[in-house]
């Protein structure tokens, strides 16, 4: 099953969907927060491809970035390790668009296949310009996902549900990736406005920090993407245990509310 | 049409062609940026495409350029440094203009922009300090509110610039990330735009960013170029320079010079930095040494290593430390109209100090490449005898304090 059925079956079967972010080579023990992630009960994991100009990643995000770039990341060494989990998630990839056409499309998405990668992001890549990387990445099976912002008028958000693959990621908040003390106005709107679009699963996501935000972003979506919030545990220090224990709080909170209604 | 002369109004020439569809310049430019900034580019080329025709747009434009900015600038013949190189040198004084750069005049049609949309804040990053000392300048003049983002390294370097700013009302962020530099500070504005771009407009500050940007900055510098093939035919009998030469670091002033020459004959130079030397890896010359790829919004020639990973430039002069290009100087190249060529940090001190000595004209270290590059040239690939036009984008003083400290060793009291 791709992303998109993956999710579909969740999502119809009255699940919430979360989907964590970790960045990629972050440390030797990646893996084993990406497992940890798996097991605390992610339902996908977005897993970042560091780039060194991350413009829509705020501090946290930025740092991490930098940290794994700083001890040898690479797109291919991120696809070798995947390649070794032994995970029944459905893995996303999120980077910028330089890597990608760097590599050539057609050798990164082979990449990602060869990392048993089901997905890419690639949010420097709007609906105009996805053409060579979207051909691409169909012809090896990635799905592309695309971004929906708060800006986006109906009618191209039409054009972008169409459009994407595996879910639409409705961007929750102008401005970039980065905890908040609360969830954005536009958060609610965003994910009702996705809903009333497409069919596809729609996941809200930037800036949703704890288990009573996902929940309540949840609520107008079908799911959350939390990245920040769980990666700063990691720049912190925190480990697989910490990163597992945080994704179970976010699971619970997002089950808690599906079961209360 | 006779050639203009200061204190002239300011007479536009005709637009020039826009990128081909999708923000193209051949197979560079386009728009690669969030969705969320998508409909904000849309207005922003909607928004010019109508000014950039308007005969009461242009004539404000002109207006300001002439009364505000001091246009037109003059074209200024270098007799005694003529004789030194054994070409005859003509500068086109963009250092004369108010604010001591051509960054005014791009910032000026950007602020009558921002006003068309109604927003009341502007953005923007400076590398040198020039830009954004532009953009504060026009905010002030139009009352923006107005941020600028700095690398911190040029914080460092450009202290005189970061006073002149905060004094005309602007707010100064240092960025820390990456090198600290000219990349860095656009990212962090384009951080700011996504957050922000329903109330502000991003000021860039050079030919680079996603289309519109490339096309914009380029018209509102055409002038430089229109103004000098004018003054250059003027004082050679209707000729043409053999040669016209401009520094890049993002490639306004270039392109600007550029696109009033690229129907003649001229042979059109572009300098780039080549910081510590072409071997070194410490430069900023993607022209010669970057590879296509895509940042701020844009396909074009970047540095970056094997993995796509963009390299930190390096240059003695701010406003050449950054490790791109604008898409239509990539395009240039690839066709050929253009050629690109650099100077290292010590050719441009030596240009710095031969255009102060041989002509009472200090330049900034930006332009200081391109002298430092005839010197080099003239008599080699320059044949004697040669006509050049240089533009000579922006005056020194900015750069007097680093200059001193290099030449001396140490820091001035
Ligand atoms: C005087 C001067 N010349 C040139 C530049 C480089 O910019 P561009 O290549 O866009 O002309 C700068 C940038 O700060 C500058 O201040």
């Amino acid at each position: 099953m791709n992303l998109e059925s993956t999710l579909r079956v969740k999502r119809d079967a009255g699940k919430k969907l979360l989907v964590p972010y970790v960045t990629g080579g972050l440390g030797a023990a990646w893996l084993d927060v990406v497992r940890a992630v798996a097991l605390a009960g992610a339902d996908a994991i977005e897993i970042g491809i560091p780039f060194s100009d991350p413009v829509m990643d705020g501090r946290t995000i930025q740092e991490a970035s930098q940290r794994a770039l700083d001890i040898g990341a690479t797109p291919a060494g991120i696809a070798a390790d995947l390649s070794r989990l032994d995970i029944d998630v459905p893995l996303v990839v999120m980077t910028y668009y330089n890597p990608v056409q760097h590599a050539g499309h057609e050798r990164f998405a082979a990449q990602l296949v060869a990392g048993g990668v089901d997905a890419a992001i690639v949010p420097d890549l709007p609906l105009d310009e996805l053409d060579g990387w979207g051909d691409a990445a169909d012809a090896a099976g990635i799905e592309t996902v695309l971004l929906a912002g708060p800006t986006t008028g109906d009618e191209r958000l039409q054009r972008i549900c169409e459009r994407t693959r595996g879910f639409l990621y409705g961007v929750a908040l102008m401005g970039v990736t980065g905890e908040r003390d609360h969830l954005a106005g536009q958060a609610k709107v965003m994910g009702q406005r996705c809903k009333a679009a497409t069919d596809k699963p729609v996941l809200l996501g930037l800036g949703i920090s704890t288990p009573a935000q996902a929940a309540e972003a949840a609520d107008a979506a079908d799911g959350v993407i939390v990245g920040s919030a769980l990666v700063r545990r990691l720049l912190e220090g925190g480990g697989p245990e910490e990163a597992g224990a945080f994704v179970a709080s976010l699971r619970a909170g997002l089950d808690a509310d599906s079961v209360s209604g | 049409m006779s050639a203009p002369v200061r204190g002239d109004e300011v007479r536009l020439g005709p637009p020039g062609p826009p990128p081909q569809a999708r923000g193209r310049f051949g197979e560079f430019g386009g728009r690669f940026v969030p969705e969320t900034l998508i409909p904000a580019l849309e207005e922003l080329e909607a928004e010019f495409r109508t000014a950039w025709t308007s005969p009461e747009f242009r004539s404000e434009f002109a207006g300001l350029l002439s009364g505000y900015a001091g246009r037109p600038t003059p074209v200024t013949e270098c007799r005694r440094l003529s004789e030194i190189l054994g070409v005859r040198v003509l500068l086109k004084r963009e250092d004369l203009t108010h604010t001591g750069s051509h960054k005014i005049n791009n910032v000026l049609g950007q602020a009558l922009l921002t006003r068309r949309m109604g927003k009341q804040r502007v953005i923007a990053e400076t590398g040198a300090g020039q830009h954004g000392v532009a953009t504060a300048t026009a905010a002030a003049l139009f009352g923006l509110e107005c941020i600028v983002f700095m690398g911190a390294v040029d914080v460092e370097r450009q202290a005189l610039n970061v006073f002149r700013m905060e004094l005309l009302g602007a707010k100064v962020i240092p960025v820390n990330s990456g090198s600290a530099t000219l990349k860095d500070a656009i990212n962090d504005a384009l951080r700011d735009w996504v957050a922000s771009v329903e109330t502000t407009h991003y000021c860039i500050g050079s030919v680079v960013g996603p289309h519109p940007y490339p096309w914009i900055v380029r018209e509102f510098q055409r002038v430089v170029g229109d103004e000098a093939r004018e003054q250059c035919r003027g004082m050679l009998g209707g000729k043409d320079p053999d040669y016209v030469v401009a520094c890049v670091g993002g490639g306004s002033n270039a392109i600007g010079t550029f696109a009033g020459f690229l129907d003649t004959d001229a042979r059109l130079v572009g300098v780039e930095a080549a910081g510590l030397g072409l071997e070194s890896g410490k430069h900023g010359a993607s022209m010669s040494r970057g590879v296509p790829g895509v940042l701020h919004g844009a396909r074009s020639l970047f540095l970056q290593d094997e993995d796509g990973q963009i390299l930190e430039a390096h240059s003695i002069s701010a406003g050449l430390d950054y490790p791109g290009v604008g898409p239509e100087h990539a395009a240039l190249a690839a066709s050929g109209r253009a050629t690109y060529a650099s100077a290292d940090d010590e050719e441009a001190l030596s240009g710095f100090q031969l255009l102060s000595r041989s002509e009472g004209i200090v330049p900034a270290l930006e332009p200081a490449h391109a002298l430092g590059w005839l010197q080099r040239e003239a008599g080699n690939s320059v044949p004697l005898g040669s006509t050049v036009l240089v533009t000579l984008s922006g005056r020194g003083d900015k750069d007097a304090m680093q200059v001193a400290e290099r030449l001396t060793g140490e820091p001035l009291e």
